[in-house]
């Protein structure tokens, strides 16, 4: 599953433009992410700064 | 907010505004929201635009512009660097403005052209009525009400979720995707007329690092690189960091902005059923520079002209909006996006090496009687190893 890290989001929406599948929004300074997600990693490769993260589920 | 206008605009950056303005001095009763709680921040830009592309829009004032530029500095790989003054560089020379308060100028005007304007208001879904966009639920201070539009213009940038909701795929490939990172940096020694642009695959892979001066001693200090470039360690605010440690080690940083600019062809279609997009949303910054405002602005405005029409008319179908789509796609600019988009694509293949050979010729030449094309006539004679790479330029250029 995708993990936001807050402190790291710049909110800069960069994410939102590259995901496949509509998955994420970004809300003022919220990053959202929905069902949608099949944690394909784009947006963790892209972003800016670094704070978004695929988890193995059996960690989080 | 009335339930009901004749244009529902979503975002208030400059294509948002352009677009309020214009559909309420033609008359039409005009509504412009943005998710924000203000008009202008946070600024996710580097700030520069044309002078002549600015004054299309807005006569220039002290108040939003941050400096005057003069000309441009393009430094190589292995440091070689060459200007491009103003005499030569004809309408590329412009301004670096402040978003901040340039935004709200722009938003001011549409408010006093007669269009509606609430911040803190964000669209959350289109109302769809037989497959046509006929305005959007959008929620303020957390209570969702419903605005019925003939016409809903999308102006949220980058990202954009608005045309996605009506059926368009807004998909930035990851490798069109520059992955931004800028400081406002302050304190440091820099040409306050001068805007710098490095390149090099090690310094900002497949993008470059810019210093745009925003006075004296302070400049927004950035870098794009291509989304399929970055990486763990590796990413936008790494190799800024590495950057501004070796050039500007004692810049004190006054502002962090981070951000997406989209390099990608254009969409292939901006129009739907009771649907325009424009600027960024629609992909339609400067594949070549990353520029995004005076495209936006231009689009803003014609998308609000050929509603206008259609709206009197009584048909807002995809079909009646297509001079829209024709219409920036035939102009200048949408000729110019193309061939932006092939030399983008050329220019990206070049190593280091064939970068510092290009600066390095391009540096000797006389620019006195400075044309793109005579200038790669030059350099193709000047650099046989390159002929492939720069014939295909030539004829992109041609």
């Amino acid at each position: 599953m995708l993990v936001i890290h807050r402190d790291i989001c710049g909110y800069c929406g960069a994410c939102v433009s590259v995901c496949p599948e509509g998955a994420l929004e970004l809300i003022d300074a919220y990053l959202t992410v929905d069902d949608h997600c099949t944690a394909c990693r784009i947006c963790t490769r892209i972003c800016p700064l670094g704070a978004l993260e695929v988890a193995d589920e059996a960690k989080v | 907010m009335k339930r009901r206008y004749d244009v529902l605009v979503v975002g208030g950056g400059p294509g948002g505004a352009l677009a309020a303005r214009t559909a309420a001095e033609k008359g039409l009763s005009a509504c412009l929201i943005e998710k924000r709680p203000a008009i202008g921040v946070p600024v996710r830009c580097a700030e520069g635009i044309g002078k002549e592309a600015l004054k299309e829009f807005i006569e220039p004032d002290d108040r939003w512009i941050s400096a005057e530029v003069h000309g441009a500095q393009i430094v190589a790989p292995d440091g070689t660097s060459m200007t491009v003054e103003q005499k030569m560089a004809g309408s590329k020379v412009g301004y670096i403005l402040d978003r901040k308060i340039f935004d709200r100028e722009l938003v001011w005007q549409a408010a006093a052209a007669g269009a509606d304007v609430f911040v803190k208001t964000r669209a959350v879904a289109p109302i769809m009525e037989d497959g046509r966009v006929r305005g959007a639920t959008v929620a303020f201070c957390g209570e969702d009400r419903k605005v019925a539009a003939d016409l809903v213009i999308a102006a949220d940038g980058i990202e954009s979720k608005f045309a996605r909701w009506c059926g368009l795929d807004t998909t930035v490939p990851m490798r069109e995707l520059m992955s931004c990172a800028q400081y406002v940096l302050t304190d440091i020694d820099i040409d306050p007329h001068l805007t710098v642009f490095y390149f090099g695959n090690r310094i900002a892979p497949e993008g470059y690092i810019w210093v745009f001066p925003k006075g004296e001693r302070t400049a927004n200090v950035g870098i794009g690189i291509s989304g399929r470039k970055s990486k763990d360690g590796h990413r936008a605010r790494h190799l800024l960091d590495r950057f501004i440690a070796d050039r500007f080690p004692r810049g004190k940083m006054v502002e962090c902005i981070v951000g997406g600019v989209s390099v990608c062809r254009p969409l292939p279609c901006t129009v739907a059923d009771g649907l325009i997009v424009v600027g960024d949303a629609a992909r339609l910054a400067d594949p070549m520079t990353g520029g995004g405002i005076a495209n936006a602005m231009i689009t803003g405005r014609l998308a609000a002209e050929v509603a206008a029409g259609c709206i009197s008319k009584g048909d807002v179908s995809r079909d009646a909006l297509m001079p829209y789509d024709d219409g920036w796609r035939l102009s200048r600019m949408g000729k110019s996006l193309e061939k932006n988009y092939r030399i983008k694509e050329i220019f990206i293949t070049l190593d280091d090496a064939k970068l510092n050979a290009l600066i390095q010729s391009a540096s000797r030449l006389d620019l006195k009687d400075f044309s793109v094309l005579t200038l790669v006539r030059e350099l193709i004679q000047r650099n046989p190893k390159m002929l492939l790479e720069l014939k295909s330029l030539y004829s992109v250029l041609k």
